[in-house]
């Protein structure tokens, strides 16, 4: 084998969370009470459309989760050996953006670096910027930069859409199969928004999305189109790798808490009495230490152990993915008591109700209550909570590393690129694309989650009726 | 009344044992001692003497829990335990690691922090909540959905972005106030200006959007159809009636940071360069000064605790239907 | 005379595009000063909405599409909001259902009513108070000026109506909208604040327009009718010619589904299928099928698809308008109806006295603690349910009567230990109930809830509900309990596949139904109905009841039947016991007890009861003031600061029970003392 997959921890929980997901969703389409909110998430443009590019942000995250490391080319055939570097499919897919790296920082789209240097020209030794390795070194003269840009963005863009149409074709005539209607007449409902579900929208995403893809493929295989770093890496690169990292927060951290909230919550709120006070008065105490700093004891702690036991982890990846595991462990014990405190109060509310009294008449087991007329019944809630969380989680992530407990400096994550390059700005000219590049995709990240989880929670939310 | 504050100080006491407890086991059952030094020395000097001295410097070279080697009550006093997580209940917080006096500094940090902290409080309240009162005047009309439109995107945006860029365009671009520093009196409102504002921008997404809801909540209630069959104009619905009762829940819900206010904002007041709590607590975590943590963690749940008693009083001065028991 | 309120043609549409309603169809009709105008109808009508649209105070998404609104000549409906905001309050003034919700929780009561006369009369600082201390006076709030300062979260129900009211009343109106003002009350509130509203409209000679849903208070109340049904107005005319012969279908229908006694000369039409025909004489009517949804466009007469007159033109041709006397009817039959049948006697309910009661209770006690203080020390005791004594025969029907409040509820959860009782000794079936042998207990008893929206839950499919019983208590075979499922939803006139749906597939009615199921899973021998009926309509009450009484007849099932609604007691019980207060305070057959009450409580309650029959020569009594908190309960007998008849033992000792012969007992000195009267008399 010309590679050796390695599953890192955080891989395993992914996918071991995606297929929980797809379990539930699975769930969830056979039963129609379950279905009906998601059916009036599904019509909501706004939501969909949101839904649409966390796919997008989804997709690259799980390509990114599969690991491995490549066989080094001179390694004996019975006694393999591989390299110390892991890489994903992702990278694999990408391929030159890892491995195109300048010198040092050149502004997006550039053809020359962003420091001067002494060049050699016609023999004379000059002070200049030297032209990039790689950024725009198919180009013989500086003037032809834009009108090769200006190509490229179209012929890619053009691309996507050519891609989108081909696409709305086939949906097109699978949709009209399906319905059992001419062609024609879908796209007439299609264009008058007729179809139970945001068509246009989506499809004009789609798009858009392809467009921009494209036009970024295009300009990528010639370009640095965010520029480089400080050590002459693809800033748009590591803004992508980021994304794993953003996602593997937002979600694995929610991992963690729903158990402890669902639990502890519904326990003290069924209970009451003891179990209800020794649940408080955990909860006080945990929440009465401000976060931050339980969060930066928990991972010095986390630290202290990486360090003193450095056999347990062969690669630097294991390293950094067993701290992005202990932050999301620490996260998850930090911020579980508002759902908890959540589902306490709506347990309170649901054991007077008269289907749980009338399921005590009939002497039925509180643990049978709490699985067949409570847990179902608080479910919407946790829910909204894991969606409401999720863009919380994020930019949470982006602040712990700059008080420096977040991820492994050697991860990719938009925190530490806002981190490395926020003094950047004070140079003249301003170092401004790296910490652009990661608030862009964080805001697009999170913008979309908080539009999906407003949709969600409008659907789920019995109190909030139709109102928006 | 009375006799219900003094039962929730009461019952803050086994909270705060709690913390203690929790915090002792943090930084120096499960994070001994030896392992701070080794962090605090650096790889390159760690020898046993070394950490011997370290340890010994700071006060740490004593048993956790029972000194078997004292007498009498030094059995429990001279511990680690008891000096460094048992004396923070009586505000004595002791040394930070490089030597200076914890509880002297808390005192002299702790007015930055309010200057900052106290402003962005009571004008992101206001801001916030006109904000909201806007939308409610507004619902159900296009002016009311690209409100909560504009809310989701400010509320999408980072933290940090809201400071970067406040720094880089208004002071470093414009030149209008200076980018960071701290000064005391007037003098030091064009310090104060600039994180208060962005402090305020950062939270007004998510604060109107959510006391939106509350006010949206109130105005569906069968007591504000009354109000307009009266015929109570709509403004006068919405500010007597509709923001009564609203401001139960935010007023409440604000009261409980109050105390906490004197902690300051890491992140502000870093990038600011105030002289606070908030950045006195960033730079212990990045020197990894345990003492100071400790120190300041206590704090902190302490006055959490307070801001819960407020809580409880604000809302028996709120909400009429509320007697403290 | 020229109407005070000329409504005509009015159309009210609720939602947008494809979900828009049409809650309010071409309503006409006019009101003139001093009179009462009733609007009749079930829930979901378009009542309530016809008067906030008067109002323009629709909810969000509501809007009034066509139609006229006129006051005293001046158009409403084409007024700016402006002055719109003068008629509101000072032209025409409304009160609401639930007093609670209907007032500002966090703002005292004088300061509401002040606001009002502000904005009408333009009164401010001492004067406004005065005026508003008078307008409570007026309604006959005890110690007005006190209850200025008060929140509406003080004041006990009726003290809220009555705030309420005197708030309305601050603008000077003309008309007043009073929409169920009394339905969320007890019924002797009710009879208080009924009589307020009464003496207000001739004392000031307003226009009233009065929405409910209960033909008691119209025929109490109204001088004229008009019936709504499904967004129209279906029927209108005086009271007298209204009640002496309703005209429409429905109309009729809405009186014989009443289980109250039938009025004279008003008998339930032929309307039964031929099965209800056959046995039964005491059964109700009941209204097949249900509200046809307001949303699509409806052809003909709304009513067609459940009338058992109905002929092919009916459901084509939406009726006109058709005068009879002095009533007026949208029906082609106007007129032509078959007259109505003979009166059926209802039989006695067969008074069989089983040897062994199948439930004991002695003593029964249920005390709240109430902790206080610094270390929540154990102050006092709510007492919820103080010394109950009563049993139950197989097969027969038990109702516990009061108010709300008065523990009746209570009782009938510490029966099933889902309470666990203070005190006091339950026999069931000869076998003393204890939390040892919980499950025995709960194969004998069950409980009906009352409210059938929170008594289901709506995620578990209805099949589901029915086996949880049966699982827990291991009723029956497994392999068995499925077609026991079938069975149950059989005998509760549940379609077959009902098994496989959710709750919110059902209406209120059909969802009490399966709740009967379910407690009938196990096939107990007592079944505890708290309130079943109260949350329904007058025609699916009918249906309910009904179906109860089938039960009972077919299985044998002894009911202890909860409720407040007398009429629904005379229906279906054998005995009555009286509580208030946490004690019962007469009990009896329910004949003696609801005919012939002696208890002066029992009296006052009975007589409280609004009455389609013309109450001639009967005086009602009306008690004063509310039932005291059972936190801290008169001493003595508990109902002396409100009886008429109290004298100074009633204030220290708490009265025996006096035998009135039959097992009919009250608990009361002025009874003991007549007894002894007639006792003494007889006997010289």
């Amino acid at each position: 084998m010309s590679f050796m997959p390695v599953i890192l921890w955080t891989d395993a929980l992914i996918f071991a969370l995606l297929a929980g997901v797809l379990a539930l969703a699975w769930f969830i389409r056979r039963h129609d009470h379950l279905r009906a909110p998601w059916e009036a998430v599904a019509q909501r443009p706004m939501a969909m459309g949101a839904a649409l590019v966390l796919g997008v942000f989804v997709v690259i995250g799980l390509l990114d989760s599969l690991h491995y490391r490549q066989r080094l080319p001179d390694s004996p055939a019975d006694k393999p050996q591989y390299s110390v570097e892991v890489m994903s499919a992702f990278d694999a897919l990408v391929g030159g953006l890892r491995t195109r790296q300048e010198k040092t920082y050149s502004a997006p789209l550039a053809m020359q670096l962003y420091a001067m240097e002494f060049v050699e020209r016609d023999g004379v030794a000059v002070r200049d910027y030297p032209r990039l390795q790689y950024g725009g070194a198919h180009l013989q003269h500086a003037g032809d930069r834009a009108s090769d840009i200006a190509r490229r963005s179209l012929a890619g863009a053009a691309q996507g859409a050519l891609a989108g149409l081909l696409l709305f074709a086939g949906l097109a005539a699978w949709q009209a199969r399906r319905l059992r209607l001419p062609v024609g007449t879908w796209l007439a409902r299609w264009r008058q928004g007729g179809l139970n579900w945001p068509g246009r929208t989506l499809v004009g995403m789609l798009a858009l999305l392809l467009m921009l893809g494209g036009a970024m493929a295009q300009l990528a295989s010639g370009y640095h189109v965010l520029g480089t770093d400080k050590v002459g890496q693809d800033v748009l690169y590591i803004s992508l790798k980021s994304i794993r990292t953003g996602l593997v927060i937002g979600t694995l951290t929610t991992l963690v808490t729903l158990p402890l909230a669902i639990g502890l919550g519904i326990a003290a709120g069924y209970f009451r009495g003891w179990v209800d006070d020794a649940i408080q008065y955990l909860y006080t105490v945990l929440n009465s230490i401000p976060g931050v700093l339980l969060i930066a004891a928990a991972v010095l702690i986390v630290q202290v152990y990486i360090e003193s036991n450095p056999e347990l982890f062969d690669t630097a990846a294991a390293r950094a993915d067993i701290r992005l595991l202990a932050l999301c462990l620490i996260m998850g014990m930090t911020s579980w008591t508002g759902l908890a405190r959540l589902l306490r109060g709506e347990s309170l509310k649901l054991r007077t109700l008269d289907y749980v009294e009338a399921a005590r008449a009939f002497g039925v087991s509180n643990a049978r209550i709490i699985s067949r007329h409570i847990f179902p019944n608080v479910f919407h809630l946790v829910l909204i909570a894991v969606v409401l969380d999720f863009s919380g989680l994020v930019l949470a992530e982006a602040v712990l590393s700059y008080v420096g407990v977040g991820v492994d400096p050697s991860m990719y994550s938009w925190g530490n690129m806002i981190n490395g390059a926020r003094l950047e700005l004070a140079r003249e000219p301003a170092v401004w694309w790296q910490l652009g590049a990661a608030f862009a995709f964080m805001f697009a990240l999170v913008l979309a989650a908080n539009l999906f989880a407003d949709g969600v929670r409008d659907a789920f939310d019995p109190r909030l009726g139709g109102r928006r | 009344m009375f006799a219900y504050i003094l039962r929730r100080l009461l019952y803050a006491i086994p909270i705060l044992i709690g913390v203690n407890l929790l915090t002792f086991a943090l930084f120096f059952v499960v994070n001994t001692p030896d392992d701070m030094a080794r962090l605090q020395l650096g790889v390159k000097h760690v020898t046993p003497e070394a950490i011997e001295r370290w340890k010994a410097e700071h006060g740490y070279d004593k048993p956790l829990l029972l000194n078997a080697e004292a007498t009498g009550s030094a059995q429990f006093t001279d511990t680690i335990f008891f000096q460094h997580s048992a004396a923070m209940f009586v505000f004595k917080f002791g040394k930070s690691d490089d030597g200076r006096d914890i509880g002297n500094e808390i005192r002299t940090r702790m007015g930055p922090s309010l200057a900052i902290a106290l402003p962005v409080f009571v004008i992101g309240l206001l801001a916030n909540i006109t904000f909201a009162l806007l939308m409610v005047f507004f619902r159900a009309t296009y002016l009311d959905l690209w409100g909560v439109v504009l809310c989701v995107v400010l509320m999408s945006i980072s933290g940090l972005f809201y400071i970067i860029a406040g720094q880089y365009f208004i002071a470093k671009l414009w030149n209008l106030l200076p980018i960071s520093g701290f000064a005391g009196g007037i003098d030091g409102l064009r310090f104060i200006l600039l994180p208060v504002l962005v402090s305020v921008a950062a939270g007004i997404g998510s604060g109107a959007r959510w006391y939106r809801t509350i006010f949206l909540e109130e105005i569906g209630k069968d007591y504000v159809r009354t109000a307009r069959a009266k015929g109570l104009s709509e403004i006068r619905v919405l500010f007597h009636h509709v923001l009564k009762n609203g401001m139960i829940p935010i007023l409440t819900g604000a009261v409980v940071v109050l105390p906490l206010l004197f902690m300051g904002s890491l992140i502000t007041e870093s990038f600011f360069g105030i002289p606070g709590l908030g950045s006195y607590t960033i730079d212990a975590i990045q020197a990894q000064d345990f003492a100071v943590v400790r120190a300041m963690v206590f704090l902190g749940s302490f006055l959490y605790i307070v801001g819960l008693i407020l809580t409880d009083i604000s809302y028996s001065w709120a909400d009429p239907r509320v007697r403290l028991q | 005379m020229k109407p005070l309120l000329r409504v005509a043609g009015l159309v009210t549409e609720i939602g947008h595009d494809a979900d828009t309603l049409r809650v309010v169809d071409g309503v006409s009709f006019h009101v003139v000063a001093g009179e009462t105008y009733a609007l009749l109808g079930e829930s979901g009508c378009g009542k309530s909405m016809t008067a906030l649209s008067l109002m323009r105070l629709l909810p969000d998404g509501g809007r009034i599409v066509a139609g006229a609104v006129q006051l005293d000549g001046q158009d409403v409906l084409a007024l700016p909001e402006r002055d719109m905001r003068r008629v509101r309050g000072g032209g025409m003034a409304m009160i609401f259902q639930e007093p609670m919700l209907a007032l500002n929780p966090v703002v005292k009561v004088g300061h509401q009513i002040v606001e009002a006369l502000a904005l009408h009369q333009g009164l401010s600082g001492q004067a406004a108070r005065e005026a508003a201390r008078g307008l409570l006076d007026s309604v006959g709030v005890p110690d007005a000026l006190r209850r200025l300062d008060s929140y509406p979260f003080e004041l006990s129900g009726g003290l809220r109506q009555r705030a309420m009211i005197a708030m309305a009343l601050a603008g000077q109106p003309r008309l007043l909208i009073a929409d169920e003002p009394t339905t969320a009350l007890d019924v002797t509130i009710q009879a208080q604040v009924l009589d307020v509203l009464r003496s207000l409209r001739s004392e000031k000679r307003m226009g009233m327009l009065l929405i409910t849903h209960d033909l008691g208070v119209v025929a109490e109340n109204a001088d004229r009718v008009g019936v709504m049904y499904a967004g129209e107005l279906l029927e209108e005319g005086t009271r007298d010619a209204f009640f002496a012969s309703p005209q429409h279908p429905y109309s009729r229908m809405l009186f014989a589904a009443l289980p109250h006694a039938i009025p004279h000369g008003l008998q339930p039409m032929a309307v039964r299928s031929p099965a209800e025909n056959s046995g039964d004489g005491a059964r109700l009517t009941t209204i097949p099928g249900q509200v046809p949804k307001l949303d699509g466009r409806m052809r003909g007469c709304r009513f067609a698809p459940r009338c058992p007159f109905a002929i092919a033109r009916c459901r084509d041709e939406s009726p006109d308008w058709q005068a009879i006397g002095e009533q007026r009817v949208r029906c082609h039959l106007a007129g032509a109806l078959p007259q109505r049948s003979a009166p059926v006697a209802t039989p006695p309910p067969h008074s069989t006295q089983a040897a062994q009661a199948l439930l004991q209770v002695d003593g029964l006690k249920v005390y709240f603690p109430i902790r206080r203080g610094f270390i929540q020390r154990t102050v006092g005791h709510v007492r919820a349910v103080d010394d109950v004594t009563l049993s139950i025969q197989p097969g027969r029907t038990l109702a516990l009567v009061g108010e709300s409040g008065c523990g009746k509820t209570t009782v009938g959860k510490a029966l099933l230990r889902l309470i666990e009782p203070t005190a006091g000794s339950v026999v069931l079936a000869g076998e003393t109930v204890a939390a040892r042998n919980a499950a025995t207990l709960r194969r004998q008893a069950q409980m009906v809830f009352q409210d059938p929206f929170s008594s289901l839950n709506p995620r578990m499919r209805v099949a589901d509900i029915l086996l949880e019983g049966m699982d827990a208590l291991g009723v029956g075979a497994a392999d068995q309990r499925r077609a026991a499922v079938a069975l149950l939803l059989r005998q509760v006139g549940l379609p077959d596949d009902a098994g496989g749906r959710y709750p919110h597939a059902f209406s209120g009615g059909q969802r009490q139904r399966i709740a009967i199921a379910r407690a009938l899973a196990v096939s107990p021998r007592l079944v505890i109905c708290d309130e079943p009926t109260s949350a329904l309509d007058v025609s699916v009450q009918a249906q309910i009841l009904n179906l109860l009484k089938d039960l009972q007849d077919s299985l044998g099932l002894a009911y202890l039947f909860i409720t407040h609604n007398l009429a629904v007691v005379d229906y279906l019980a054998h005995e009555v016991a009286v509580m208030y207060l946490g004690r019962i305070v007469e009990q009896g057959p329910a004949a003696q007890v609801l005919r012939a009450p002696r208890h002066p409580y029992a009296q006052a309650l009975v007589s409280a009861v609004p009455r389609i029959e013309s109450p001639a020569g009967q005086r009602a009594i009306r008690l004063a003031g509310d039932q005291p908190s059972p936190l801290n309960p008169p001493s003595g007998c508990h109902f002396h600061p409100r009886c008429p008849h109290a004298s100074g033992i009633c204030r220290q000792i708490y009265p025996d029970q006096t035998a009135l012969g039959s097992g009919h007992w009250a608990r009361c000195h002025w009874v003991a003392a007549q007894g002894q009267a007639f006792t003494e008399w007889s006997v010289n």
